[in-house]
């Protein structure tokens, strides 16, 4: 305690500052730094789990592109990007831009749009896995038919599966996006929207050149974030997709599947972790990408 | 305490909106009359979830959102079982106190990078926020081959620790902190407390609206995580809601009242604290997602 007392008040702080942040550095040394260099370590080797761990050189990442099958996944992974991302990126905005016009129940309106948000992934994966069973069980065939429209295989066909799948993980993700544009919307200063009025500007050159240019960080972030998100997507593919995982042919497996069946499945740790590695990759190029694009505009 | 009410009506007015208070003409009407649609649309696979869970089998095939018989069976039956008891407890559990220990270490963390100048500063600030860019689906190797040479697999410690702290919320925490003045810092210091004392009686209470926000947001992500537990669990009763639900929904197979029966009881607690706290998520929502 002397010596404490002895130190000048800078000192003080740099003590402190330290006893503060040992356990988070122990933590984010253990649980973040460590494994993150022990997935690339792994991605270089062969390895079982059981057997011994042999040094390969770059043997996985080898066959993981000489393997059709990573290909076909890394496409999906791409897919559900593709159409994922402006997807859920337009309808926001279109509800979005709308809401904040009306005040009437706007706070209930607000509410039901945000409501997906809260739930969880594997529990609604299931009710929309149930909506798309065939007739007489599936909700969305039994509608159709009492129109007299022909049935539509959903889950188990090579090209509907996926959009299927798609479809909930949009849905659970605009809620969010609505309120973040909502926000966004509100931090435009009126004035701008006055001073248009006044010149007599319609109001698509509002949109246009006030409303969306203003926007820009919001719409940046929310593309970044919902990038990251259907390039990870798991929760709904797995749960929606049991007894036939990825889907019939492979044709709704994205990469974090792929990544969870070779070393969840068939115990090939360093095959594994090469793709984590390459699932890494993919995220730092897209988001900087965007970030990039989006900014410089 | 001026400052936690200087944030508030700021985020505030990012919700509230200026249009004009009754839709006036028909263009107005017509769209709020959309988005009410749209908003019905929204929220139908909830709806439909609900209402089967309260069916008999020989009604979950008609599309009528209110059951001819409304029956809780399917609850008793679900929990009877005895299963959904345990994993529903697992997931209390392990969300709140990951929770807590965000909350504590997230903040202390964001506290301490704001309001400190200490040697290595800059290099453990950039080194965290290095850790946004690494996906949880590149450490759940390296976690599971920890957690099975240390014993942890199939138990709650095995299951909470990749997500006791976080980048994320010592980045939100750190940004709410420079709203707090130094001043009131330095107040405190020659009032004679010393920095834990000050970190927590005078910088905590003035960031509570975004503590509250971390909250929200990490206890709904662990109510919700999946491929983790889903690796570190092996034993039935160690399942989280989410990683129960997958196994249960492929083992009744085709008896889908139970299924969404169980979909119900892990989605019910949420909604029913969001329709509580309602405007407070919201302004959580919003503040985690522009200031984060």
């Amino acid at each position: 305690m002397n010596v404490y007392r002895n130190l000048t008040i800078k000192q003080k702080q740099i003590v402190w500052a330290w006893s503060f942040l040992a356990i988070p550095v122990l933590f984010y040394t253990v649980i973040r730094f460590y494994p993150t260099g022990n997935a690339i370590l792994i991605s270089f080797q062969d390895w079982n789990l059981l057997g011994k761990r042999t040094w390969t050189g770059l043997d996985n990442y080898e066959k993981l592109f000489a393997d059709p099958a990573f290909w076909k996944v890394f496409k999906n992974t791409f897919v559900y990007l593709l159409i994922g991302t402006p997807l859920s990126l337009i309808v926001s905005f279109f509800i979005a831009y709308n809401l904040d016009k009306t005040r009437f129940m706007h706070g209930f309106l607000r509410m039901l749009y945000f409501l997906p948000f809260m739930t969880s992934a594997v529990a609604m994966a299931w009710v929309w896995r149930w909506f798309y069973q065939p007739v007489p069980i599936g909700l969305f065939n039994n509608f159709l038919s009492t129109f007299g429209i022909p049935q539509i295989n959903f889950l188990n066909s090579t090209t509907n599966a996926l959009p299927s799948i798609l479809a909930p993980a949009i849905w659970a993700g605009l809620g969010f996006q609505i309120i973040i544009f909502m926000a966004g919307l509100r931090a435009i200063p009126q004035s701008y929207y006055e001073a248009a009025r006044i010149d007599g500007v319609s109001t698509w050159t509002v949109l246009w050149e006030i409303t969306i240019p203003l926007l820009k960080p919001t719409i940046v972030f929310i593309v970044v974030f919902s990038s990251i998100g259907f390039l990870r997507i798991f929760d709904h593919v797995f749960n929606m997709t049991t007894g036939n995982p990825g889907g019939p042919l492979n044709s709704t497996k994205p990469l974090v599947l792929m990544i969870y069946e070779t070393a969840f499945s068939s115990f090939d740790m360093g095959y594994a972790a090469a793709q984590t590695v390459i699932l890494f990759l993919v995220l730092l190029v897209v988001s900087l990408l965007q970030l990039r694009i989006l900014r410089d505009r | 305490m001026a400052i936690a009410e200087e944030i508030r009506p700021t985020t505030d007015a990012l919700l509230k909106t200026t249009a004009p208070k009754r839709p006036a003409n028909m263009g107005q009407i017509i769209r709020w009359g959309l988005l009410f649609l749209g908003g019905i649309l929204m929220i139908m696979p909830i709806v439909y979830m609900i209402s089967t869970s309260l069916k008999w089998p020989h009604e979950i095939y008609n599309l009528k959102l209110i059951p001819d018989e409304p029956t809780i069976e399917n609850y008793t039956f679900v929990l009877q079982d005895g299963r959904f008891f345990w994993w529903f407890l697992n997931s209390i559990v392990i969300a709140v106190i990951t929770t807590l220990c965000n909350v504590l270490f997230d903040s202390l963390v964001g506290y301490t990078l704001c309001k400190f100048r200490f040697p290595g500063r800059y290099i453990i600030f950039i080194a965290i926020l290095s850790t946004l860019m690494i996906p949880t689906e590149m450490l759940v190797i390296p976690w599971y081959l920890m957690s099975q040479q240390f014993g942890w697999l199939d138990t709650y410690w095995g299951i909470m620790f990749p997500g006791l702290m976080t980048a994320f919320g010592t980045f939100l925490m750190k940004q709410f902190f420079e709203t707090v003045p130094n001043d009131f810092i330095e107040a405190a210091r020659i009032d004679g407390l010393n920095e834990l004392q000050i970190w927590w009686t005078v910088a905590m209470p003035l960031v509570k609206p975004a503590l509250a926000a971390l909250a929200i947001f990490v206890f709904l992500g662990n109510w919700t995580a999946f491929i983790w537990p889903l690796i570190v669990t092996n034993s039935v009763e160690m399942y989280t809601l989410p990683v129960g639900l997958s196994s249960f929904g492929d083992e009744a197979d085709v008896a889908w009242e139970l299924i969404m029966t169980g979909a119900a009881i892990s989605t019910i607690p949420t909604l029913i604290v969001f329709l509580i706290f309602q405007r407070f998520i919201i302004r959580g929502v919003v503040m985690a997602g522009l200031k984060g």
